[in-house]
């Protein structure tokens, strides 16, 4: 009973939880503050010591001479890159997902098995045969060799699978004794119930293949195929200390992304937890 | 009767099925997996393509020589022999172990330490947490690593203004250039970028624990600890396990830190097994050596997460 009141109480082990975590959280928005303030502030203000904590003279010139490099051309190279990806993944694993799900067929444990067994195994030691494959496929340095693979990667199939298992069996049956063919139960009775699982494996999907630089630097080289963030990369590696114009470039990538995370979040923070119900 | 019930399938339907099911069922069973196989047909041809098929080949290939321009011969177990006698990758791996050793636990308690106080709070300031956690995993490695090379740089960097102007320093340091310095950096880089999902799965699966338990235990006399020990933690458990398997899985895979931070130096000192394997691979075009080196890796975070399952799953079990 005690303890019941005292944890309604502001005592001081409170107040300092809320302080630290308060601390946190400058500390984790910090770097995203650092980008888009020092996009706006000219060599001077960049470097200057102490620093400039706030661009009172804001300038856009670092833009400028963003935009002197293909930035937008990466920038739509990465929206198609993962609208291609999120779109495909969220067809083939609402699929795959139901029939693992719903279905009794021979080779079911084992499919399943496969998949569970390559989500364990660290999908960047495959990079290397994956190259090889895609230069013979003649995919090397388009936006498919990047494409593919995110669509390959089983985790939306597992998840698309936990979300199809909550569809009540009845309901299926139902459709099909009603004389609706596979499909049609599939498209008017399955998909209407895993809507929530899709959005979230749609901004998953997202988020992930625009934030892969590892697969998108091993895939991508010409500078009419890159995406923002090998752009950004390969401008830092050409001018390490022009942080201005790096910073531009850091906001052109995550700004974008971080809007279509705010907006869809609640799917997102949704999808992680329900990928992880059986682990 | 019988002409009626074939006219209203709604009534007999069911019983209709049933004895025709008996009687055609190794049909039925043959139409079902068809449709079965069809639905999957899309999903298993990416994920066999293109991680089924490469996964057997860095197993195959690293039983090659296979360098760029060189006929491929096999070697048998030369590359893995070859690579527990060069130091570089020794160094990596030893890299890589503390990355893993101070990383996944931090991470884990960590985000278990944020989680249980975020998820008391009203659902709007728990879903601002909630963001601020994550956003550095949506802003991407590359923004994070150059802005955070920029606090870290000699000169014009905030951290060690911020250090000298305190008095904690007397001289700026090269944070990423300096070998006693440059893996730690790289590790709390590491970190915020690696507590966002944890976090997200700890508040879910804290706010799933049943509060009735809670309520009886606290009733009982029970002070914070002993229901967070006896009551949460069990409950929580496969999150936690689940949240140890992918930190891990991760930071052995922490490449492109490395890669945009320090180039793997100075000297080594920052050099990941992943790195490695990257610069084996496609800087001296020795594929058939980074190979060998993904299989081992691979072999070791298959290891690891079957010991932790098993300590896990015992734990759990008592």
């Amino acid at each position: 009973m005690e303890t019941t009141v005292q944890s309604k109480k502001l005592t001081p082990g409170k107040v300092i939880v809320d302080i630290i975590l308060f601390l946190l959280a400058i500390f984790f928005i910090f770097p995203l503050y650092w980008i888009v303030t020092g996009s706006f502030k000219d060599r001077v203000a960049v470097n200057a010591n102490p620093p400039v904590w706030f661009p009172t003279q804001p300038t856009l010139d670092n833009y400028q001479r963003l935009f002197d490099n293909p930035a937008l051309l990466w920038l739509g190279n990465t929206v198609l890159m993962a609208v291609a990806a999120m779109a495909l993944t969220c067809i083939t694993a609402a699929m795959a997902g139901y029939v693992l799900a719903k279905k009794r067929f021979p080779g079911r444990a084992l499919i399943f098995s496969i998949m569970i067994c390559a989500m364990a195994l660290p999908k960047q030691v495959i990079l290397i045969p994956l190259l090889k494959e895609m230069s013979f496929l003649g995919l090397h340095d388009t936006l498919w060799a990047v494409i593919l693979p995110t669509v390959g990667w089983p985790f939306g199939i597992f998840l698309m699978k936990q979300f199809s298992e909550t569809i009540p069996g009845e309901m299926i049956e139902a459709a099909r004794i009603d004389g609706a063919g596979e499909v049609r139960t599939f498209v008017s009775v399955v998909l209407p119930m895993v809507t929530p699982g899709i959005g979230a494996l749609a901004i998953f999907t997202f988020i992930n293949s625009w934030n892969d630089y590892f697969l998108q630097l091993i895939m991508l080289n010409s500078t009419k195929s890159l995406t923002i963030s090998l752009g950004i990369a390969k401008i830092q590696a050409e001018m390490s200390n022009d942080y201005g114009l790096i910073m531009a470039g850091a906001a052109l990538a995550a700004i974008p992304i971080i809007a279509v995370f705010l907006a869809f979040q609640k799917y997102f923070t949704q999808g992680i937890a329900m990928g992880a119900v059986k682990g | 009767m019988a002409s009626k019930t074939k006219a209203t399938p709604a009534a007999g339907g069911e019983v209709l099925t049933y004895n025709k099911g008996t009687f055609r069922n190794s049909a039925l069973v043959r139409q079902q997996t068809l449709a079965a196989y069809l639905f999957l047909l899309p999903a298993l041809f990416f994920f066999v393509l293109f991680v089924v098929v490469p996964m057997v080949m860095c197993l195959v290939t690293s039983f090659f020589d296979y360098r760029m321009g060189k006929p491929l011969t096999f070697v048998g177990l030369n590359q893995y022999i070859k690579m527990f006698q060069d130091p570089t990758f020794l160094k990596a791996l030893v890299n890589t172990f503390i990355l893993v050793i101070v990383a996944v636990p931090t991470v884990t308690a960590f985000s278990l330490w944020v989680s249980s106080v975020v998820y008391k709070f009203s659902a709007f300031k728990r879903s601002f947490f909630r963001c601020i956690f994550y956003l550095p995993v949506v802003t991407g490695t590359v923004a994070v690593a150059v802005v955070w090379k920029w606090m870290f740089n000699k000169y014009t960097g905030l951290i060690n203004y911020v250090l000298s102007a305190t008095g904690v320093i007397d001289q700026n340091i090269s944070w990423l250039g300096d070998a006693r310095f440059a893996l730690g950096c790289i590790i709390l880089i590491l970190f915020t970028t690696s507590i966002g999902q944890p976090i997200v799965l700890y508040i879910a699966a804290l706010g799933n624990v049943d509060p009735s338990l809670i309520d009886a235990a606290e009733v009982d006399g029970a002070n914070n600890f002993q229901v967070f020990w006896h009551i949460k933690w069990p409950q929580i458990m496969p999150t936690t396990l689940y949240i140890l398997v992918i930190t891990t899985i991760n930071t052995f895979q922490c490449y492109a830190l490395i890669q945009l931070l320090t180039s793997g130096g100075p000297n080594h000192a920052t050099d990941t097994i992943m790195y490695y394997i990257y610069y084996q691979a496609f800087k001296l075009n020795d594929y058939g050596y980074g190979d060998a080196m993904g299989v081992i890796l691979a072999i070791i975070i298959a290891v690891l997460s079957a010991i932790q399952f098993k300590v896990a799953g015992s734990g759990s079990g008592d």
